[in-house]
């Protein structure tokens, strides 16, 4: 179909389905206190115009050729005001995570803040690790030095529509030189409960806490979404470690739409690890925006287990000379799961350096899309990039789609990429079964071969072990 | 031991072994020499197990059981083993994790118990050393990069962990120096001993002179043309098998 050219028909289910979030937006806005700064408030209102204007992006955008997000504009997702009682517990965290015995901690259920799932372990001066909405009343200024300044919602609407409804989510602050021992684990669950169920009044440190009721008018609740803002800031020389996990409690469908600016100084040193474990049926459409200084070390993996629909942009600037960059991925699809990850390397300096390696296993009728885009200015000499994307197909049914993206503006440099798709190698099945290792035995173990070279990339033990009894779950299952 | 009796076996339709006999007993070596392309790697995969070939007639008995009901992983819990002629690469798989979980599983399918890490690097660096392989060679991925000689030792050291009843080796002495040959031979000589059977596969008979046979078995156009003891190896290398086709040729007419 070409062009803008929808039947009317359509055009008013899509009008529709973009008019939910504008009235969800006016009642959000309704919400918020007086007190809040006005510059939040005008982020906010571009960004909803910018999504009104952009709309959801469809088929004919390069962006989104091979992912449909007809199934999360159409259902009725509602943005969940308050704390709700849910029986979450810390232990119940550590097991749907990771053991995070010795991390900083800051949890979030349906969005906001919640205190007694939260912890922070020894102190470190000037280490800020609190929810952005208490970031937005305590630390009004350094906020808004950094907030929807990186992550482009003037493009994208998912970024956009997120943007419109910054409400809460992770605020870190690592000084100059500070070096942060603890991992920061930011842990956003999705109890799954409709929107309609009332918040717990208590448990809450939130003081720009909605007022109760739900922000549209609803029938018996509606599933619920969230829109996590994440604000990560490095100063020069700091280092620290910080973990990203997405859980969901009940099997329902849920939105997740969460993003992630990170800023990182001279000669910072900074690892992000993302943990997707979503429930089966959830939406996550998310977005890293990193902007990279000189001499700085970024390392960013992102695990992908859950989620009926997933997507995840990655992208990274290399703002200065001599950073040092690597982009490592793993994901997981069975079913009818659709997994979409994008990357985008920017080497906007010269002697920068950028390692790329994302592997993805899909069995039953899951479909993957991955698409790895490296730019490299005309003024990035000596850049040196190298990308890799191997996928295994473990059924006839599974599909990926794989586009490298290589734009080379400079001729002094060094870019590689590679791609292989495959299926699980028979000769060497053979071989192990002639050893007396059973069938299914040797499949796992080429699986997790092929799989171990991106674990063999994560530093902390923890966040590994997790992946690799996740990847034997699931083989198992 | 085994006993194989009119195998006639295809791939992709072409029929490759058109009748083979052979019989082997505890304590015998079989050497079972051809030319290229006569089947001798097929009939050694289809006694493995390996799924691509078709068995259009025939049977294969081992220690009374019909062997051809057999998964792979079965026959090597029954004590059957091969030695592949190209040892295959496994990237991602360490050595000694899949030397290991061969045989754990193999004891346990035995009911035997299974053997913990430390137990197990002892048996594995007692047989290295039989071997003269580097330890080294046991923390890189399995054949990842092992040069030729490399490969054949490591399938003989499999052997030697994997202490099998009936093993066939196919083609281990290729690529080897003589040095590496010794070693190999005495490998599998180690192995010898009356109640298990070894059958060696080889285009020379020079491993021969390190691994006597019993018998020896002139493999020709899928079929066993002639049988005899030690003598016909040394005959073969004098005549070449041109010499033997022909003779096999005229007297199938
Ligand atoms: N999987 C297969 N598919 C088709 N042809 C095969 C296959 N395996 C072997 N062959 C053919 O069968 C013949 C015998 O091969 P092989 O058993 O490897 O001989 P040898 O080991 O004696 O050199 C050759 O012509 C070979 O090409
Ligand atoms: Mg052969």
């Amino acid at each position: 179909m070409n062009g803008a050219e929808y039947p009317s028909v359509l055009k008013e289910i899509i009008m529709n389905e973009i008019d939910r979030y504008l009235i969800s937006y006016e009642n959000f806005q309704k919400t918020r206190s007086e007190k809040e700064p006005s510059w939040i408030r005008r982020i906010r209102k571009d960004a909803i115009e910018r999504f009104a204007h952009l709309g959801f992006p469809g088929p004919r955008q390069e962006d989104w050729r091979f992912t449909r997000v007809k199934p999360i504009t159409r259902t009725s997702f509602e943005r969940v005001d308050g704390l709700r009682s849910n029986g979450l517990s810390s232990g119940e965290i550590a097991r749907r995570t990771f053991n995070d015995a010795g991390c900083h901690r800051l949890a979030f259920v349906d969005g906001h803040y919640c205190a007694e799932l939260s912890s922070q372990v020894g102190s470190n001066s000037g280490l800020v690790i609190e929810s952005l909405a208490d970031a937005l009343q305590r630390r009004a200024a350094l906020v808004e030095n950094h907030l929807a300044r990186y992550a482009r919602f003037e493009e994208q609407a998912f970024i956009a529509l997120n943007t419109a409804f910054i409400s809460d989510g992770a605020f870190v602050y690592v000084p100059e030189d500070a070096t942060v021992v603890e991992p920061i684990h930011l842990v956003f669950a999705s109890s799954g409960l409709p929107s309609s169920t009332p918040a717990i009044g208590s448990a809450t440190s939130n003081l720009h806490v909605d007022k109760a009721g739900p922000d549209a008018p609803s029938t018996n609740g509606n599933a619920p979404r969230t829109h996590p803002r994440i604000l990560i800031i490095g100063e020069k020389g700091s280092r620290a470690t910080i973990i990203e996990s997405y859980i969901g409690l009940k099997q329902d469908a849920y939105f997740t739409n969460p993003v992630t600016e990170i800023i990182l100084g001279e000669n910072a040193d900074v690892s992000h690890y993302k943990l997707q474990r979503e429930s089966d049926a959830a939406y996550h459409v998310a977005a890293l925006q990193a902007n990279i200084e000189k001499d700085a070390r970024f390392s960013s993996a992102s695990i992908s287990i859950g989620g009926a629909l997933v997507r995840n942009d990655v992208n990274v600037i290399l703002d200065g000379e001599g950073v040092s960059c690597a982009l490592d991925g793993l994901y997981l699809g069975d079913n009818r799961q659709h997994v979409d990850n994008h990357t985008f390397i920017k080497h906007a300096k010269p002697n920068c350096e950028s390692f790329e390696l994302y592997k993805g296993i899909l069995d039953g009728r899951s479909s993957g899309v991955f698409n790895g885009r490296i730019y490299v200015d005309p003024g990035a000499q000596k850049t040196d990039a190298k990308q890799t994307n191997n996928c295994l197909l473990l059924s006839d049914d599974a599909r990926i789609n794989t586009s490298p993206q290589l734009e080379i503006f400079a001729d002094d440099v060094k870019c590689t990429h590679g791609a292989t798709v495959g299926q699980l190698d028979e000769a060497a099945i053979f071989y192990l079964r002639s050893r007396g290792i059973e069938e299914n035995d040797a499949r796992h173990m080429l699986i997790y071969a092929f799989a171990n070279e991106v674990l063999d990339r994560i530093h902390l033990a923890p966040v590994r072990d997790r992946f690799a009894t996740d990847l034997f779950e699931w083989l198992s299952k | 031991m085994l006993i194989i009796r009119n195998l006639h076996a295809e791939a992709e339709g072409k029929k490759i072994l058109q009748g083979i006999d052979l019989e082997v007993k505890p304590g015998e070596v079989h050497a079972i020499m051809g030319p290229n392309g006569s089947g001798k790697s097929t009939l050694a995969q289809v006694v493995a197990g390996h799924d691509t070939y078709d068995i259009t007639t025939g049977e294969v008995l081992y220690e009374g059981k019909d062997l051809l009901e057999l998964s792979p992983e079965e026959r090597a819990w029954e004590g059957i083993f091969m030695a592949f002629q190209y040892p295959v690469e496994i990237p991602g798989v360490r050595n000694t994790y899949f030397l290991k979980s061969a045989l754990n599983a193999i004891r346990k399918a035995r009911g035997e118990s299974e053997l913990d890490a430390m137990d197990f690097l002892d048996l594995a660096k007692d047989k290295m050393r039989l071997l003269n392989m580097e330890e080294s060679l046991m923390e890189r991925a399995v054949n990842e990069g092992f040069s030729g000689g490399e490969k054949k030792r490591n399938e003989i050291l499999q052997m030697a962990v994997l202490d099998p009843k009936l093993a066939i080796l196919d083609e281990t002495d290729s690529g080897l120096d003589i040095d590496a040959l010794k070693i190999v031979a005495n490998g599998v000589n180690a192995l010898r001993g009356p109640n298990r059977a070894i059958v060696v596969v080889t285009h020379y008979q020079r491993l021969l002179n390190y691994i006597v046979p019993d018998f020896v078995h002139v493999l020709v156009g899928g079929r066993i043309v002639k049988s005899g003891g030690r003598e016909l190896a040394l005959e073969l290398e004098k005549q070449g098998y041109a010499g033997i086709e022909k003779a096999a040729a005229e007297s199938r007419l």
